[in-house]
């Protein structure tokens, strides 16, 4: 068989081990992720795996196939200039599918005052550009695709891997965080235009230290700005959809589940831009204790 | 470099080899046991054995991702049992729903998907429709495989529960009614074991032929040492409760025509996880054992799956035995028309 190549990575609690059939990706993985602790020599949680999807794809016409300790059966190949996004696809996979030490919310986190601010909501909502946009404007960023819960303190355990930006969301952080931060601009993923953004230093330094969940918002991008109250039924039930790994947990998924929704307060927030959502945040987050 | 799955092999068998283990090793290790889905089975192996801190978590999250597994496999295996509860017929549990819910150390760590059940072939229409009546549905309906399954498998199309989306097999025999052995069902039925709730389970010696029916007679070995790992546990668990079972084991391999798969499974089993065994039992070695060491092996340390000719050849072989030559083209020729996808019958293997 072929030899692959591999580095290992280490994000907040988790590490993994990246094999690709090719160097590339794994070269622009290693250049983005260089601030990060490296796990060299150590274990780790996950295995990615970036392949050709037939043999000859490594050559012609290269086709990345996202495999791993976890798989789905469907994933569509990538092109090779893709790779990049092949593999934050992986680790993301793996995460969604094999974590287990927390329960794993589809939200972003920022934090302020030792307090964690985290947002929830479809694809779309804008939860992941207002992380990024609040990390500039300072919070410190926390994650833009999963917030971990932690099943008997009730933190949230910080996960800030590449900020994934799509589509609009690009130029509007290409125009206030400085070149060397960004990756590959990449053109019509499956998921739209994609460019990864390295975290905040300080968001990648304290990776490790955790933060009481405050406040938690259902976002809505395009809409006059407005605050409203949601039912606790209803919190509940989004955030169990928002759970890659709710069912899979069990009774400790449902106990924390129930802490977080009793403890924290909830809105749903719209907003048309950046401005405007951070003036609603700021006031919300006076009004806490 | 892992160039094989002797290490899990190894480190199953003797869960203090692990010590030896580098870091490197065992990001390694860890890969090749959740691949062949022997992460459950390796942490509890190696419960008592020192290892590296995030292994020791990895481990810990496998122990209880499938505390949760048997307790959904036997949830599954209750809902099925009040959805019948008024067939009068006898209803097995097979493969690991039968181990957990028989505390079997087979049943320990080891993952479970569908629910299997096996009840008289005279009963399937009854028990159909009661499961169709309680919310099980077809998965893909196509009059082609739907017809194949009847006429020639040893289940029914796989059903899938519309709220729980778990998969139900139903089962009358043990093998493909294409396949050369024909398995002495009402003998099965007949020496069932009940257990509390009024589910049966297969008599041990029926138990451990099944599972070795399933490895060698029918698939391609995919999910091989799983299998092979389960076979070990239930010999030793049967060979240690019962003296005679050797001689019961024997007898029942005549009645079920599954003589040679058994000396099969009982040499591989020895000799990779050092089970220990009648040698009356285990035949002449032969060379072709080689070659399904080789198969049951091929995996390496990424995870991936290598030596691509032996497993087609596996592959190959699974079909020629699942029905005779004439038949296979004839389904080959229909599958091909069709579109080619792999026929729907292969998702066991």
């Amino acid at each position: 068989m072929s030899k692959m190549h591999q580095i290992m990575l280490k994000i907040g609690p988790a590490a993994f081990r990246i094999v690709s059939a090719w160097r590339r990706p794994l070269d622009q993985l290693t250049d983005l992720y260089k601030a990060y602790p490296a796990p060299t020599g150590e274990t780790v949680d996950f295995t990615v795996r970036l392949e050709p999807e037939k043999p000859w794809r490594r050559f012609v016409r290269p086709s990345v196939h996202i495999g791993g300790d976890f798989w789905l059966p469907d994933a569509a190949p990538l092109p090779l200039e893709q790779g990049l996004l092949g593999a934050e696809m992986g680790m993301n996979l793996q995460m969604a599918l094999g974590w287990r030490r927390h329960l794993l919310l589809h939200a972003s986190s920022v934090e302020k005052d030792g307090k964690a601010l985290v947002m929830t909501g479809q694809s779309g909502s804008g939860k992941s550009t207002l992380s990024a946009m609040l990390a500039e404007r300072g919070w410190r960023f926390m994650g833009d695709e999963f917030a971990l819960l932690s099943l008997d303190s009730g933190e949230i355990i910080p996960f800030p891997r590449l900020i994934s930006l799509k589509n609009k969301a690009i130029e509007a952080m290409q125009d206030i965080a400085s070149e060397e931060r960004f990756g590959p601009e990449m053109k019509a993923t499956p998921k739209g235009d994609i460019r990864h953004l390295v975290p905040p230093r300080d968001a990648i330094a304290r990776m490790n230290k955790p933060a009481r969940p405050a406040l938690l918002l259902f976002p809505r991008f395009g809409h006059a700005p407005e605050l409203r109250d949601m039912g606790q039924a209803e919190i509940f039930v989004r955030l169990t959809q928002a759970s890659t790994n709710y069912v899979a947990l069990g009774e400790a998924g449902f106990r924390s589940l129930t802490r977080f929704v009793d403890e924290v307060p909830v809105k749903a927030m719209d907003y048309q831009s950046i401005d405007q959502a951070e003036e609603l945040i700021d006031g919300l987050w006076s009004e806490l204790r | 470099m892992m160039r094989d799955a002797r290490t899990l092999v190894r480190a199953l068998r003797e869960p203090s080899s692990v010590e030896a283990l580098n870091n490197g090793q065992w990001t390694e290790l860890i890969s090749v046991a959740r691949a062949e889905s022997l992460i459950g089975s390796l942490a509890h192996r190696v419960k008592d054995v020192t290892v590296p801190d995030r292994v020791r978590a990895v481990l810990q999250d496998a122990v209880e991702a499938h505390d949760l597994a048997r307790q959904q496999a036997l949830w599954e295996a209750d809902c099925a049992r009040r959805a019948l509860a008024d067939y009068p017929g006898k209803i097995l549990l097979m493969k690991g729903t039968a181990y957990v819910a028989a505390n079997l150390e087979a049943g320990i760590g080891r993952s479970i998907g569908d629910l299997d059940i096996m009840v008289a072939r005279k009963d399937m229409p009854v028990v159909e429709a009661a499961l169709l009546d309680a919310g099980w549905e077809w998965v893909k309906p196509d009059p082609y495989d739907d017809q194949y399954y009847r006429e020639h498998m040893h289940e029914l199309p796989p059903l899938i529960h519309r709220e729980r989306d778990r998969m139900i097999d139903v089962h009358h025999t043990i093998l493909p009614l294409t396949a050369r052995p024909t398995p002495d069902v009402k003998a099965i039925l007949d020496a069932a074991v009940a257990l509390d709730d009024g589910l049966y389970v297969m008599a041990p010696a029926d138990m451990l032929i099944h599972s070795i029916a399933h490895l060698f007679a029918d698939g391609d070995l995919s999910g091989g040492l799983r299998n092979l790992w389960d076979i070990n546990l239930l010999i030793r668990y049967c060979s240690g409760a019962d003296p005679e079972f050797w001689i019961k084991l024997g007898t029942r391999a005549e009645i079920h025509g599954l003589v040679s798969e058994l000396e099969r499974a009982v040499r591989l089993a020895e000799r990779l996880y050092a089970t220990p065994v009648c040698k009356s039992r285990a035949g002449k070695r032969r060379f072709s054992d080689c070659l399904y060491v080789r198969r049951l092996l091929a995996r390496d340390g990424y995870g991936r799956e290598t030596r691509k000719i032996t497993r087609f050849a596996f592959y190959v072989r699974s079909h020629w035995l699942r029905m005779p030559p004439v038949m296979l083209a004839r389904h080959l020729w229909t599958k091909w028309r069709k579109g080619g996808k792999s026929s729907d019958w292969t998702r066991h293997r």
